[in-house]
């Protein structure tokens, strides 16, 4: 069409007021939670030495990189998607080489002003790869072929992940489901996920024998009652039989054996606070050492989660006030400018402030949906699902961890948490989606 | 294909949806039902700090500070910071080796952490402090100095008046529950520390201090919006001449006994000295600790303020109110007389007297004739008046009691004691009703026997006399700075005039008393050009059944016309009035009333008798037994439980955490416990006013001047 680039022409401008919104907010909480009554506030900011300096810098980066995106052609993408995908898992190879150790986890390639987190950026490309792949004519993701090459583009960052101690990332990836599911995965798939998941917390509560009895008993029941139906259709005995036994080798073998060699201790232990039990699958060796220590009958709620907690819960209805907050202020809360931005929130601006910024992210995944809806392409939309799915699971488990609904996997509040690699990917993720978006009507597939 | 899926957007929209209210839900009960988090974060966000105001000063009469505030300096240690810093020379300057030092800096990271700081060393003598100040320059950022106010007594007397402070014990916080006190406050435990409380201690500010998650503090909570300031605490000023009861103090110095000195006009308190005392700075600093387990002690019984807390028999200064009685009774007058051949024979049983004669009323205050008081508290006892000798007896005491003695007189100092005027009801509980008469109580008329007071008491007693008819309850305190906002003052703006006695009867008890001091038992007393009133008096006195020296007395008033100052001293076990008490009211007097000892005379006499020591031979060896207990420490420990309870009964003194004290002796005393007997060392002879007079002594005939 035209030759003129202009920036403007069919951007989605609520989209980038609720992007700009919660990046100023977060810049916000950064501030209230590292500014200290005195400090000379001018010449921390140009100085870049403080963290909400960094992040103005990230911002000022964010915002070029997402004018560069929306000047660009939209064609690009999908054109790209798998090339692009390569690179993300080469970068995610060289981390292996090049990687610098942030926190335990060699998960960062240094670029001299900031960090990068390929696993984190890995996001972008994983999204682009698995819209180009459930874009593609014909597809039917009801069977099994696709179904595993979805999963296969989906689910591989994961393996690095976890190879890198970033197991909290690692389950983000799990959040592609959504696209998948809207792009026509059978819903046994999300059913059985999580009947899964609700097994798994059901196991985590009770006693491994006491579950295997309830579950055998239950079952004999339904066989009992159903023997009736089972004489004209012998398959539904054998579904039940199948079920039974495959909870049970859940319950029995899968839980323990992932609690004891899958998750690291601290994550077990966490997963463990959350339902308010001690870690029973303790490995021997550690075991061992364990009991040199003083026995702790009663579980210790994580201390993060429990400052994170009086943080939030000490705000009340309208909160503190802005630096008046005496938890953020006493820099209480661990990692509160990254993974718990959000307690600053709570506790400075009160329940109607962390609502409002609930609220706001609210708007902005229904928004999302909406564009979504309103593609004509599949790759578009498909990569709508992909941000609207990875932006709900960091929002859904960063705030439920930080109000003790979620274990703390060390995940963060998209657009708020303090870090480059956090914001530039989300920016890079939404900006593309506005830009796929204004030229809806020209790019046709 | 797609399409067909169109409906899952839905399903997608309400899981975004529940989740959205499942978290603000959450959000809801979190930061609006429960009020938990609210108290856990101002628990450890917030520190409400006390800030102490200054406590009130104490002024004598001449507007000098007899007690004031100063600053002590605690050395700090901030552990985690101390690394690289010069340890040999702190302890070279602090005297501590450097497993001393480990064990402080362990125990100072087990009470309040390594990033706290905890007091390394409270409360440095000024030598320390002066080396440290010096050289603090190599020690910081790990120790530092932090002031501490302590109180100062510049003149470092009048410690039984002044009182001390102490830590509020368990006790103290339920009896003042809503006065905003905490534990680790100080409040006034004794003496006008105490009475005053309330004004001295002024009013406490609050300031809330944010803190951060290592407990140290960073702000102010909002700016200070919350705070209130400290008020600080109002000034005293008292009728004490501190220079009048520096020198009574040294007067007394190794003597068992009391000074009294009232200003008759106003019932102010000049001079206040109970002996043997102690120095009030020993309980300020850094060994005060030490020290006030020394003092409690000390079976001398330092803590007693034995002008109100002891009470002797008046003795002959009792007779100038009986001869008063008398005159206003209307039994005798100034001309009656009655002849005294060597004793009272009007009970069978004579009762010594040594000034045989014909005495009138002036005669017989002068000359204390034991004989001529029998006589005229008989006929108060047996008068007509009166239907029986129960009521006849209820009225002398109820002449006593306005007179100011056997009740207490509101004197501004805690623990006063009432002393003891017999009634009716005294005799019928000893021998039973109708089984006694006057012969029964005879030595009551001269001040032997049921009859027992406080010197405070005698003192008031003579303000009454030289005021002829009329007393203010004496007290310390004149004024308080800033107003008496609790009504402390208002009972020492009463004249007490309780009988209305003619000035005539006192002019005549004043010519017998003018009399003491130029012919009769007072004339060592004399003040050159002052016109004192006077009279001695022998109090006979046993000690657990044994007759022991007998107690000198002298009161007197100064001068005869228009009275300045009233005074009562006595001195225990010194024998004959005349010869130590009476020159020691003398020289009080004058030094009041001249501002200074006069004549190269008068200074020696007062020299002497600074150096003239009185101490009762009992007390000596009863120091002797204590100090050799205290080196054989496993008993001591039975022996300090056994004083600290004495003590305490004795002067009133509410608990004060000695434990500490009584723990060193307790590891002692385990280490040894069989290995010695400990019966033969336990208290035998802590010696205490309320054993002096046990009550079946009172009915012997005595001599009495």
């Amino acid at each position: 069409m035209s030759n003129q680039p202009v920036i403007a022409k069919g951007v989605d401008w609520l989209t980038v007021w609720l992007y700009a919104l919660l990046v100023i907010i977060g810049l916000i909480s950064i501030f209230s939670a590292e500014y200290k009554t005195g400090d000379d506030f001018f010449q921390q900011l140009l100085g870049f030495e403080k963290n909400y300096s960094k992040q103005v810098m990230y911002f000022g980066i964010c915002l070029v990189i997402a004018v560069f995106i929306l000047l660009s052609d939209s064609k690009v993408f999908p054109a790209t998607a798998n090339l692009l995908y390569v690179v993300g898992v080469v970068l995610m190879i060289a981390t292996f080489l090049i990687g610098k150790e942030v926190k335990g986890s060699k998960s960062w390639i240094p670029l001299g002003f900031m960090n990068l987190q390929p696993v984190e950026t890995a996001k972008i490309f994983t999204s682009l790869a698995l819209a180009k792949y459930l874009s593609l004519p014909d597809l039917d993701l009801k069977q099994p072929r696709s179904q595993a090459i979805a999963a296969g583009i989906a689910f591989l960052p994961i393996v690095f992940s976890v190879l890198q101690n970033e197991t909290g990332l690692a389950l983000v990836y799990f959040a592609f489901l959504l696209p998948m599911y809207r792009e026509g995965l059978p819903s046994v798939y999300l059913i059985s996920g999580a009947s899964l998941a609700g097994l798994l917390i059901v196991t985590l509560l009770l006693p491994t024998n006491t579950l295997m009895l309830v579950l055998t008993v239950l079952a004999a029941l339904i066989i009992l009652f159903m023997r009736k139906s089972f004489k004209r259709n012998s398959k539904s005995l054998l579904m039940i039989v199948l079920f039974w036994g495959a909870s049970m080798l859940f319950v029995g073998m899968v839980v323990p054996f992932m609690f004891k060699s899958v998750f690291q201790k601290h994550q077990a232990d966490r997963i463990f606070s959350l339902v308010g039990k001690d870690n029973p699958f303790i490995s021997a060796d550690t075991a061992v050492m364990d009991t040199k220590k003083p026995v702790r009958k009663k579980p210790v709620e994580n201390y993060n989660v429990k400052q994170s907690k009086i943080a939030i819960g000490s705000g009340g209805l309208t909160g503190k006030g802005f630096l008046k907050g005496t938890q953020t202020q006493g820099d209480f809360v661990p990692e509160q400018h990254t993974d718990f931005i959000f307690t600053a929130v709570g506790e400075n601006f009160g329940f109607v402030g962390s609502t409002l910024v609930v609220l706001l992210y609210a708007a902005l995944l229904f928004r999302i949906i909406f564009l979504a809806e309103r593609q004509r392409s599949t790759f578009s939309r498909a990569y709508a699902y992909c941000v609207a799915g990875i932006l709900f699971f960091h929002v859904l488990v960063n705030i439920g961890m930080t109000i003790g609904l979620a274990p703390v996997i060390g995940i963060t509040l998209p657009l708020m948490s303090y870090g480059g690699s956090s914001l530039l990917t989300f920016t890079i993720l939404i900006f593309i989606l506005l830009k796929l978006d204004s030229d809806r009507q020209m790019v046709i597939r | 294909m797609s399409s067909s899926n169109h409906s899952r957007k839905n399903v997608v929209k309400l899981m975004f949806g529940l989740t959205v209210i499942i978290i603000i839900v959450r959000l809801f009960t979190l930061q609006l039902v429960s009020s938990k988090y609210k108290t856990l974060a101002d628990d450890q966000g917030t520190f409400r700090k006390v800030v102490y105001p200054d406590r009130g000063l104490i002024y004598d009469r001449k507007g000098r500070a007899i007690l004031q505030n100063t600053i002590i300096y605690d050395l700090m240690v901030v552990p985690s910071k101390i690394k690289g810093t010069d340890t040999m020379a702190l302890c070279n300057i602090l005297g501590i080796d450097t497993a001393e030092f480990r064990k402080r800096i362990i125990t100072a990271i087990i009470k309040n952490r390594s990033y706290r700081p905890s007091v390394f060393e409270p409360l440095l003598s000024d030598e320390k402090m002066a080396k440290l100040n010096e050289n603090l320059y190599r020690f910081a950022p790990g120790y530092y100095l932090q002031e501490r106010p302590v109180r100062d007594y510049p003149y470092d007397a009048g410690g039984n008046i002044l009182g001390y402070l102490s830590e509020v014990d368990t006790n103290f916080l339920k009896k003042h529950e809503n006065e905003g006190y905490v534990s680790g406050d100080y409040a006034g435990k004794t003496g006008l520390e105490l009475s005053y409380e309330k004004v001295l201690m002024g009013q406490r500010g609050i300031e809330y201090l944010k803190r951060d998650n290592k407990n140290r503090i960073t702000g102010k909570l909002e700016n200070g919006l919350y705070d209130t300031a400290a008020i600080s605490g109002q000034n005293l000023y008292t009728s004490l001449d501190i220079e009048l009861q520096s020198f009574g103090e040294e007067l007394m110095e190794n003597k068992v006994g009391a000074i009294v000195a009232i200003d008759p006009q106003t019932g102010g308190i000049l001079a206040m000295v109970s002996s043997p005392t102690y120095k009030p700075r020993l309980l300020t600093g850094s060994e005060r600790k030490k020290h006030y387990v020394e003092l409690l002690l000390d079976p001398r019984i330092p803590f007693l303020n034995r002008t109100i807390g002891a009470y002797y028999a008046p003795g002959s200064t009792f007779k100038t109110l009986q001869g008063l009685l008398g005159l206003h009774e209307r039994v005798i007058d100034a001309k009656t007389t009655f002849s005294c051949n060597g004793a009272f024979y009007g009970c069978g049983k004579p009762m010594r007297c040594l000034d045989p004669g014909v005495w009138a009323l002036q005669g017989a205050i002068t000359h204390s004739c034991n004989t001529y008081f029998a006589h005229v508290m008989q006929r108060v006892i047996n008068n007509p008046k009166y239907e029986n000798i129960d009521s006849s007896l209820n009225a002398w005491a109820r002449y006593m009691n306005a007179f100011g003695l056997g009740v207490k007189l509101g004197v501004d100092l805690p623990f006063e004691k009432a002393g003891r005027i017999p009634t009716a009801a005294t005799y019928n509980k000893i021998y039973g009703k109708g089984r006694w008469n006057f012969c029964t109580f005879r030595s009551v008329s001269i001040g032997q026997g049921e009859v027992e007071s406080t010197p405070l008491q005698v003192a008031n007693e003579m303000a009454y006399l030289a005021n002829k008819g009329w007393y203010i309850a004496p007290h310390v305190v004149d004024s308080i700075d800033g107003g008496d906002k609790f009504g402390l003052l208002e009972p020492y703006k009463i004249k007490h005039t309780a009988v209305d006695i003619a000035d005539s009867l006192f002019e005549a008890i004043h010519d017998g008393m003018q009399g003491v001091m130029e012919s009769g038992t007072g004339r060592r007393a004399k003040v050159p050009g002052i016109v004192v009133c006077g009279k001695t008096g022998t109090v006979e006195n046993s000690y657990k059944g044994v007759k022991q020296k007998d107690h000198a007395f002298f009161s007197a008033f100064a001068p005869r016309h228009n009275p300045r100052i009233a005074i009562a001293v006595i001195c225990e076990n010194a024998g004959f009035g005349a010869s130590s008490a009476a020159p020691i009211a003398s020289l009080m007097i004058e030094k009041y009333l001249k501002d200074s000892i006069e004549g190269k005379e008068r200074k020696e006499r007062a020299e002497q008798i600074k150096k003239m020591n009185l101490m009762p031979p009992r007390l000596v060896s009863a120091m002797r037994t204590h100090d050799s207990l205290m080196h054989k420490r496993d008993s001591a420990y039975l022996i300090a439980k056994g004083y600290i309870k004495i003590a305490k009964d004795t002067t009133g003194i509410a608990e004060e955490d000695d434990s500490d004290a009584l723990d060193n002796f307790k590891k002692t005393e385990k280490e040894n416990k069989n290995k010695e007997n400990r019966t033969d060392s336990l208290p035998t002879s802590a010696i205490l006013p309320g054993a002096m007079r046990p009550l079946s002594d009172t009915s012997k005939p005595r001599t009495n001047r």
